[in-house]
């Protein structure tokens, strides 16, 4: 299934072409959309709302062509936009509710799932109080909330980690990752930064002066060697359910690692290499069997910035101009020193595109029985 | 991927499948939550409080002239029901001035306008909500007096054919004069954005026409070329209104030595205040062309 499609899309200003000639396809799941600035990012994404027409070539979003559908893309997209657009004045409950009411939801319907979602993005008691006295990671919480506020089944978040502090972009970057493996909403965030989407998206398409630069599935460079990392709960058969879930893998002759890799609950995460799907069949009946609750099953990746790195290298040697790759390797970095040097690499190899669709399926990463469901549905309700 | 794992990562969020009442059901929710925002109603306390006092003071006029009528048992008010907006005219530019940014400018200053293009809502749909309900919140605030002043009027058993057809030539008037008021002074307000700008420039655009008009108006009075007046009148929306409901709506002209358009010269009244209308309305929609985009 193809949730974005562009063909030969471009966008002339006066003065500078924004988009030139861009063809892709996003299939669903989290896509980054990287570009320095002025690629062309914001462009795209008012081109794709059927806001701002394009000067030649197609566009569809959900399979609807933007230049005749924009409403009833519209009904279905959430947009988020770069800059501010708060009103100070009132409460986030009511600025969300009014906005629900403009996607067309009902009065009732609107105040309830402005409730819901501005929980779901981490707003609690602070949701009453107006919107000036609100931190710019509190700002940006409610301007994600209004772009789903409307259950919306793909939103376009434009640059909505800028301006937060590295804490404050990882919540950011959290929650755009729970908006599709929770909600079941496909995202397209852009970026000028390579590095930080890397964790986050599926599909990373990185565009430059409106050029097509790449457009890669992140699971590409990890099917090689694909790390998964699980976290369990405790039980009182098992009170440390982690060396329990050890044991019972090593019993079967998997070997695990143990180290968190430095990442929050390290200890608690156990690391192992997968084969096949059966690496995940196998896991969800051992967790099940010990009678544990999942708390977390992952595909732990590869970094993007080494991705580049790599094809950088092979370009280097190819062209024989080590020069570049020294401050692309350096990187986890401002797009422009990666894309820069891999643009001839790009030009010259598959600047083709990989349909994000088959990477979604091949990543089972949290395939689970019902019953684990049931263990993390309890987890669920209480955390709440 | 499997069904199943949708399940897994569903909870705790819950899908949406119920109504969308799309676009014409958005216009209608935004065109209500301006007009009582309008009178600050679902706003902070303070925001009630100007509008509030501005309806207050043009109704009070009204309940005094209607309680001395019946008092003193007269055979008419002393207000026709067209001149009374021309009389509080003031007012209503207090009112507009204060309310018509409020209305338009929050969303361009805050940049909020692009949340609403990225929803079903088209720019036409934004530019009538707010016309649309400036325009009625303009009406309930010139129609309430006069309302006042028919149920004295009939309480105090004045002829009611009479009353009546005065009554309804008065709703009329200020329905047209809601109408072109709430056009121009949304449209100043929208392209000057900034805080207090878009008060002072309603403030001024009203009130310096009708002086320089009623200045102009005075001095060819003095000269005797009474047939300038009624033309002069073309030039300031409240001496607009004022020529057509003397050519039209049996009024008496509020111009100097009542010297009102003719039924001639009122046909170009009414082009006038239809094409300012129908310009503010277009204005409208450029200045929205291009806003956050
Ligand atoms: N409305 C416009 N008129 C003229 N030029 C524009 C307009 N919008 C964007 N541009 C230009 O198009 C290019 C791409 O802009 P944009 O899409 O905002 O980039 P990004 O979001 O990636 O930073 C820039 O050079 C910008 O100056
Ligand atoms: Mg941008």
């Amino acid at each position: 299934m193809t949730v974005i499609a562009t063909e030969s899309l471009s966008k002339r200003f006066p003065r500078v072409t924004a988009l030139d000639r861009l063809s892709m396809d996003i299939g669903p799941g989290v896509t980054g959309l990287v570009g320095a600035n002025g690629a062309g990012k914001s462009t795209l994404i008012k081109i794709l709302l059927g806001l701002s027409p394009a000067t030649e070539g197609r566009a569809a979003v959900l399979g609807l062509d933007v230049a005749t559908s924009g409403g009833q893309i519209r009904e279905r997209v959430g947009y988020m936009p770069e800059h501010d657009c708060l009103p100070p004045d009132v409460s986030a409950t009511e600025f969300v509710v009014h906005m629900a009411r403009m996607s067309g939801l009902p009065p009732t319907a609107a105040r309830e799932r402005t409730a819901d979602t501005l929980r779901h993005v981490g707003l609690y008691e602070e949701r009453y109080r107006p919107i000036g006295g609100y931190s710019t990671g509190m700002k940006q919480r409610v301007k994600l909330a209004q772009a789903l506020v409307h259950d919306p089944q793909l939103v376009f978040l434009d640059e909505p980690t800028n301006g937060l502090d590295p804490v404050g972009r990882d919540e950011m970057l959290g929650l755009i990752r729970r908006v599709h493996t929770d909600f079941g909403i496909s995202v397209l965030v852009t970026s000028h930064l390579l590095g930080e989407l890397e964790r986050t998206c599926d599909h990373v398409v990185v565009i430059d002066g409106g050029k097509l630069l790449r457009s890669s599935s992140t699971t590409d460079f990890t099917q090689s060697t694909t790390t998964v990392a699980v976290e369990v709960t405790d039980s009182d058969t098992h009170p440390d359910g982690t060396a329990a879930l050890r044991a019972a893998l090593a019993a079967r002759g998997v070997a695990t690692h143990d180290d968190g890799g430095g990442l929050p609950g390290a200890g608690h995460t156990v690391l192992l290499e997968a084969e096949s799907e059966e690496t995940y069949d196998l896991l969800r009946d051992v967790v099940a069997d010990l009678g544990l609750g999942l708390v977390r099953m992952e595909q732990r990746r590869h970094h993007i910035a080494e991705v580049f790195r790599a094809h950088d290298e092979e370009t280097a040697r190819a062209e024989k101009a080590a020069a570049t790759t020294a401050a692309a390797a350096t990187s986890d970095a401002a797009v422009t020193t990666a894309a820069a040097a891999s643009s001839e690499a790009a030009a010259a190899s598959d600047a083709a595109v990989t349909p994000a669709a088959t990477d979604a399926d091949a990543t089972p990463a949290t395939t689970a029985t019902p019953a684990i469901t049931a263990e993390r549905t309890g987890g669920g309700r209480d955390a709440r | 991927m499997p069904a199943d794992s949708t399940q897994i990562h569903n909870i705790g969020y819950r899908h949406y499948d119920g109504q969308r009442l799309g676009r014409a059901y958005a216009t209608r929710s935004l065109f209500s939550q301006s007009l009582r925002g309008a009178y600050g109603l679902g706003r902070s306390a303070k925001s009630k409080v100007l509008p509030m006092i501005l309806f207050g003071v043009m109704c009070a006029p009204a309940l005094i002239m209607v309680a001395v009528a019946v008092a003193t048992k007269a055979n008419d008010l002393p207000v026709d029901y067209t001149r009374y907006a021309i009389v509080l005219q003031a007012v209503i530019s207090l009112y507009l001035a204060a309310q018509a940014p409020q209305t338009v400018s929050r969303d361009l200053r805050f940049k909020t306008v692009p949340l609403y293009f990225s929803r079903p809502i088209e720019r036409v749909d934004y530019v009538r909500a707010k016309f649309a309900a400036l325009s009625s919140a303009l009406f309930i605030l010139t129609a309430a007096p006069l309302i006042v002043l028919y149920t004295g009027a009939l309480l105090a058993k004045l002829d009611f054919a009479d009353q009546t057809k005065g009554f309804a030539q008065g709703l009329v008037s200020v329905a047209l004069l809601s109408v072109l008021f709430a056009g121009i002074a949304l449209l100043i307000s929208a392209v000057t954005p900034r805080r207090g700008l878009g008060i002072a420039a309603v403030i001024a655009v009203l009130t310096i026409s009708y002086g320089a008009v009623s200045t102009v108006q005075a001095i060819a009075d003095e000269q005797g070329s009474g047939s300038a007046i009624g033309w002069l009148g073309l030039f300031s929306p409240i001496t607009l209104i004022d020529g057509v409901q003397t050519a039209f709506l049996g009024a008496t002209s509020a111009f100097p030595g009542e010297e009102g358009p003719s039924t001639g010269a009122g046909v170009v009244y009414v082009l006038v205040t239809l094409a300012l209308i129908a310009g503010s309305y277009a204005g409208l929609l450029r200045r929205y062309r291009k806003a956050g985009l």
